[in-house]
């Protein structure tokens, strides 16, 4: 089970490292699909088939989003050199991600291993899968015990969506009306 | 423990694509990446092991194993957002290109006012 898993997470990390370095935006597009469909297998070996239900709509809308917008611009990479000045502030950022991630890890120690964890805040959840009358517990924490954050959600969504609206629109006021 | 460092692996490869890439829609997609690893880590940390989906039916019994419903309520939430928020982007990246004719963020340095 465990290997499944690092075989695919292999597979998405080459993806994401040749969608970075393609010379054809159109194939970087392509390869970073690799990374999303992986993830939604990922999803599948970790047993939660929601998550990978919304992951393959999702990816496939950003992946279509994606193309619309490379279709109607340029597919072509402009700069396929090396930056030495990119290159020092990529390292100190990686090496300063990577301290503040031990750090945290050492100080507050409730990383645990793979498969071992303690369902220690949902226990609730799990024992008043009954109240909500839900076959599915994730629908159930969704939609009844969480409802409010569900409402935040739609907020962001319907901003977003106005956002883009009003991003893309095409006319806009006259001056001096 | 091995999942979970190939997983902060695939995030610092995103890191490394926001800060060192100068293509706009390269950006977008670092960001995408980083978004993703982080979803797969959270979900990473709620299985258990031999756990089962949390859904009840009549097999199933309700004391079995189930792995936590918890993270995977809430990043079902963080993934329709990360849709919006990319798409957003890619709004504000076309609007980018019709104005200045390039993706290239060093050209793009009016930003003064």
């Amino acid at each position: 089970m465990e290997v499944y898993l690092i075989i695919v997470l292999v597979l998405m990390i080459l993806g994401s490292l040749y969608s970075l370095n393609a010379r054809d935006l159109l194939s970087a597009v392509v390869s970073y699909g690799i990374v999303g469909f992986g993830l939604v297998i990922c999803f599948l070996l970790l047993q939660a088939p929601d998550l990978a239900i919304v992951q393959v709509l999702v990816e496939v809308i950003t992946l279509i989003i994606m193309i619309a917008v490379i279709k109607n611009t340029t597919r072509k990479e402009l700069f396929t050199g090396y930056d030495a000045k990119a290159f020092v502030s990529a390292i100190v950022a990686v090496i300063f991600t990577i301290l503040f991630f031990y750090v945290f890890d050492k100080m507050t120690g409730v990383l645990t291993g793979f498969g071992q964890h303690l369902t220690r805040m949902s226990t609730a959840y799990l024992e008043g899968a009954g109240v909500t009358g839900s076959a599915n517990l994730v629908t159930g924490v969704v939609f009844d015990f969480r409802a409010y954050d569900t409402l935040g959600e739609a907020t962001v969504l319907f901003t977003a969506v106005v956002g883009v609206l009003t991003v893309l629109r095409l006319k806009g006021k006259k001056k001096g009306k | 423990m091995i999942v979970y460092i190939l997983c902060f692996l695939l995030f610092l490869i995103g890191l490394y694509g926001v800060v060192v890439k100068r293509n706009l829609i390269k950006i977008i997609i670092s960001l995408a990446i980083m978004e993703y690893s982080v979803n797969l880590f959270l979900i990473m940390v709620g299985y258990i092991s031999a756990g089962q989906a949390p859904i009840i039916n009549e097999e199933v019994s309700r004391t079995g194993p189930f792995v936590d419903p918890l993270p995977q309520a809430m990043i079902l939430t963080a993934i329709v957002i990360g849709l919006a928020t990319t798409s957003l982007l890619l709004a504000i990246a076309i609007r980018l290109y019709g104005k200045y004719g390039t993706f290239d963020i060093r050209k793009i340095n009016h930003l003064k006012g």
